[in-house]
């Protein structure tokens, strides 16, 4: 293993190159602009040995990887915020057509107001798209997981797009020693993609045919089942990536110091750093915290999630994404994965960090030892901001 | 050449107001403020997320002194539209102007559906496109009205190629061609040509557009005091012709006296460095020039004229 | 873990002088962390940059609120802002500024170090915009954080060529002055 002291998006772009993509599309938006902008270099340089398509918007940029991936090509893009949403309707359709299209979300906060910010908004947003999500805790496994992330969408069983989430600015745009491995081993870890169906002359198949209702729902439950494949696959990947490069990344779930916790921190992506420092200063304190990480969120790894977090009296999902009018998404599903079981974990929904707000370790000590929280509990509201319409 | 944008700024009224965070010699804050000066206080407008957006408008501060909306990056056109429809129905439309604004990546490219279903539809609209030939807000990356040779930073200047391998879109012309009554060209280096167009476009019913060349001192690296040089140099050249059309056919341009060659234009920009560095580089320069050439031919830039733009003369300022 | 504020205005540099600390650090075999303030940019407007440096793996991504260290590229800056926020007991400031400076106002012990690294960098690089890289050399000096010549070393790897080079030598100069001068504000006004 040998790090490189480099930025973040430098290193997602290098992973991307030694996954040896032969076209690449991507519009620019903040913060993933480095990656796009990384790449086009590259291009420009001949370093990389790639179609860059410069399009005309995300629409247009998800749309350019389809076509390729259906002409049986390896792919990739990259996008965040308004650039997924954009894409959304595009990433239905990779989807449904089972393209292994593997996409960079680099996550930001959703306009109106509009915002440049972290937050996670944009990728929970299109969850239910068919798309596979795992959230990087940093740049190192914002580099391991894109790799892993073509094994596991060319895997014949899966078939389906893979977004490797990174939270905005705060990886991407961090310098920090990261491992770039060498090509050898990539090329050993990674195959050629060898698709199953493509866009070819001598073969002739027709893609994006109508599906009347007596199939349609055939289409979903297929996808469903290779989700449901993809819980099993993840962990395997994951152990493959290993024995390759000596290095524990993937999987589905991470526990920090969960063994004999009372109280867990829940959560995906960069937070979780700083509540395992939270939780070592709690622990310090003599109090019992672990946290747990979610790596993998589409597909959602229930069971998992159950063995890690059962043994726990509180749990406190933390998260930087809201469904308006409800909860927390990722607390909601949390708390579907004990219903009916007892014991069970107390659950309470936070939301954090929306639109970029800093959260720091000192705050979630302050929710950890809170007895009550408001369901969602909005973590750090300020007292100083009138809120039109609304009764404090 | 002492013009800076300064003394030009002195002479504007405030329903933009400074104070604002746009960079120092930033050619789309200036145009911005020109069009709402010759637009008056009666407009609604809408702009595309870009620079001007963000830079006119952060919480609790907006420089607009005119009903303003911002949506989108790709909808300005649709969104305009809608206020349209709705001054429509209720009877005030005409009295009230609806002008859409958009940078150059937000209406030629990403937008540009929007806007073509906009002229299609006919509304009574004054589109107005800065073209400040990249995309700025995010750091500079290539549109389709960046060009040719221009390195961005997704059209970097490499050792496989010369910055932006396409010449710029036409895209005066593609609206032309969905049979808008007005179309003309402006530049901020010509600040009464462009009032008197934007006033012109104003008294026609139907859609307009109005595509405003806007320095870039950051994209474009140039020095922040040769803003409006720059932009003059572009329109002398040939580079950036400043023509009108009505319904369809073209009815003034602004003449070149002296063809200035593209080399000075090019010269001050970092963003055409690279072509200084080697002899293939000056091969480029010479494309260019043959660019620059074929405009002033087209539009008859340097012929005698009956074409000519009559002298504006100013009322105020 | 040391944690280091930047004060500068953007465009002077300072995303680059946090990462060349921080890649200062790593080539001495410790764990190192840049990142800029998130925000929007613009050419001279105030921002933060900031480096953590560890001997274990950094994990916090939070903004450094409690800077065992403050750097202030730009001293135009100091009669706006509260450079000292939050600054660390014992903690050090280090100033690009020709003279001493009696314009901070320390809240608990602390040490303020002055460098003349705008005029440095107006020899050195014939820029005296570029004053990130001799503040480096003066932190060196005064914090013994990071050595000399892994800063060196760092520049020029970064600007290789004559860029690194003249960098290098103003790194060094800010680092003598440091060395020979001594400090000129020690305070504790609390
Ligand atoms: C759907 C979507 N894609 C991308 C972006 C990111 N974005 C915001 S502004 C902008 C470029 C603006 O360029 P232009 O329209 O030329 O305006 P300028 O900033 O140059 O004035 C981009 C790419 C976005 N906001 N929304
Ligand atoms: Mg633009």
């Amino acid at each position: 293993m040998t790090q490189r002291f480099i930025q973040g998006f430098r290193a997602v772009a290098e992973a991307t190159a030694l996954s040896r993509p032969q076209v690449l599309s991507a519009y620019p938006i903040t913060p993933q602009t480095g990656i796009v902008e990384e790449l086009a270099q590259m291009v420009a340089d001949g370093t990389l040995k790639a179609e860059f398509v410069n399009v005309e918007s995300e629409h247009s940029a998800a749309s350019v990887v389809l076509g390729a991936s259906a002409t049986g090509v390896r792919v990739y893009t990259a996008t965040t915020s308004q650039g997924l949403l954009l894409m959304n309707e595009v990433l239905y359709n990779i989807a449904g057509m089972r393209l292994p299209v593997v996409l960079t979300c680099v996550n930001r906060a959703v306009s109106a107001p509009i915002n440049i910010w972290n937050d996670q908004q944009d990728s929970i947003s299109v969850r239910d798209a068919g798309i596979l999500q795992l959230y990087a805790e940093n740049n190192q496994e914002g580099v391991d997981l894109l790799i892993q992330a073509y094994r596991i969408a060319e895997d014949h069983r899966i078939l389906l797009p893979v977004m490797v989430c990174m939270d905005g600015y705060i990886l991407p745009h961090a310098y920090e020693p990261v491992d770039i491995p060498s090509q050898e081993a990539v090329d050993s870890f990674l195959p050629a993609y060898d698709p199953l169906y493509r866009l070819d002359p001598d073969n002739p198949v027709s893609m994006g045919a109508l599906a009347e209702p007596d199939k349609y729902l055939e289409t979903r439950y297929m996808i469903h089942k290779a989700m449901e494949s993809a819980l099993k696959l993840i962990p395997q990947v994951a152990a493959q990536f290993q024995a390759t490069f000596g290095r524990a990344t993937g999987g589905l779930v991470e526990s920090y110091r969960m063994e004999d916790a009372e109280v867990a921190l829940v959560t995906m992506g960069s937070l979780a750093a700083t509540l395992k420092e939270t939780a070592d200063e709690l622990r310090a304190e003599g109090r019992k915290v672990g946290v747990v990480r979610l790596i993998a969120y589409r597909p959602f790894p229930a069971q998992e999630l159950r063995r890690t977090l059962g043994k726990a009296r509180r749990a406190l999902v933390l998260e930087k994404a809201i469904s308006l009018g409800s909860e927390g998404p990722l607390a909601l599903e949390v708390k579907a994965a004990f219903h009916g079981l007892s014991p069970a974990p107390a659950i309470a929904s936070c939301v954090a960090g929306l639109g970029g707000r800093d959260i720091p370790v000192e705050t979630i000590k302050r929710l950890a030892s809170q007895p009550s929280l408001a369901s969602p509990e909005f973590v750090d509201l300020r007292a100083d901001v009138e809120l039109e319409g609304v009764e404090r | 050449m002492s013009r800076n944008i300064r003394d030009v700024e002195k002479a504007l009224d405030h329903t933009f107001a400074s104070g604002h965070s746009a960079c120092s010699g930033c050619g789309e804050a200036l145009g911005a403020r020109l069009v709402l000066r010759a637009a008056g206080k009666n407009v609604i407008l809408t702009t595309a997320t870009g620079c001007l957006e963000v830079f006119s408008a952060n919480y609790p501060y907006s420089s607009w002194g005119v009903p303003w909306i911002h949506s989108l990056f790709e909808n300005s056109a649709a969104v305009a539209s809608g206020i349209e429809a709705a001054l429509r129905v209720t009877g005030k439309l005409g009295k009230t102007k609806v002008i859409a604004q958009g940078g150059d990546g937000a209406t030629a490219d990403i937008g540009f559906g929007a806007l073509s279903g906009m002229f299609d539809r006919g509304h009574d609209i004054l589109y107005v496109c800065y073209d400040n030939e990249a995309y700025m807000n995010t750091g500079v990356q290539r549109s389709g009205l960046t060009p040719y040779d221009a390195s961005t930073t997704t059209s970097p200047a490499g050792k496989e190629a010369w910055g932006n391998p396409r010449p710029k879109k036409d895209l005066p012309q593609i609206v032309v061609a969905h049979g808008v009554p007005y179309v003309a060209t402006a530049s901020v280096a010509y600040p009464h040509d462009l009032d008197r167009k934007v006033k012109k476009a104003l008294s026609i019913h139907g859609p307009k557009y109005i595509q405003v060349h806007v320095p870039c001192p950051l994209g474009w690296r140039h020095d922040s005091a040769l803003t409006i040089d720059i932009a003059e140099l572009a329109v002398k050249t040939g580079l950036y012709p400043l023509v009108e059309f009505e319904n369809g056919k073209l009815v003034a341009v602004r003449r070149i006296p002296k063809k200035v060659p593209v080399e000075e234009y090019l010269k001050p920009q970092g963003r055409f460095a690279h072509l200084f560095r080697s002899e293939e580089g000056r091969s480029q320069i010479e494309v260019i020039q043959v660019m620059a050439d074929a405009n002033i031919e087209r539009y008859h830039l340097m012929a005698r004229p009956e074409t000519e733009v009559e002298p504006w003369s100013p009322t105020e300022a | 873990m040391k944690e280091i504020r930047i004060h500068a205005r953007a465009g002077q540099g300072a995303i680059t002088a946090a990462l060349l600390l921080a890649s200062a650090a790593f080539l001495e075999g410790k764990y190192s962390l840049a990142f800029p303030h998130f925000g929007a940019e613009r050419t001279g407007a105030p921002m933060n940059a900031y480096a953590r440096l560890s001997d274990a793996p950094i994990r916090l991504r939070t903004q450094v609120r409690r800077p065992d260290y403050v750097l202030v590229q730009d001293p135009t800056l100091i009669a706006s802002q509260d450079v000292a926020e939050g600054l660390k007991d014992g903690g050090i400031i280090v100033v690009n500024s020709d003279h001493p400076r009696h314009d901070i106002r320390l809240k608990g012990k602390g040490q303020i170090f002055h460098v003349p690294a705008a005029r440095i960098a107006q020899e050195e690089l014939g820029r005296a915009d570029r004053a990130n890289a001799p503040l480096l050399g003066a932190f060196a000096a005064a914090t013994g954080e990071v050595k000399l010549e892994s800063l060196q070393k760092a520049v020029r790897s970064r600007f290789p060529g004559p860029a690194g080079e003249a960098n290098a030598r103003a790194i060094q100069r800010a680092y003598e002055f440091i060395k020979n001068h001594a400090l000129v504000a020690e305070g504790d006004t609390r």
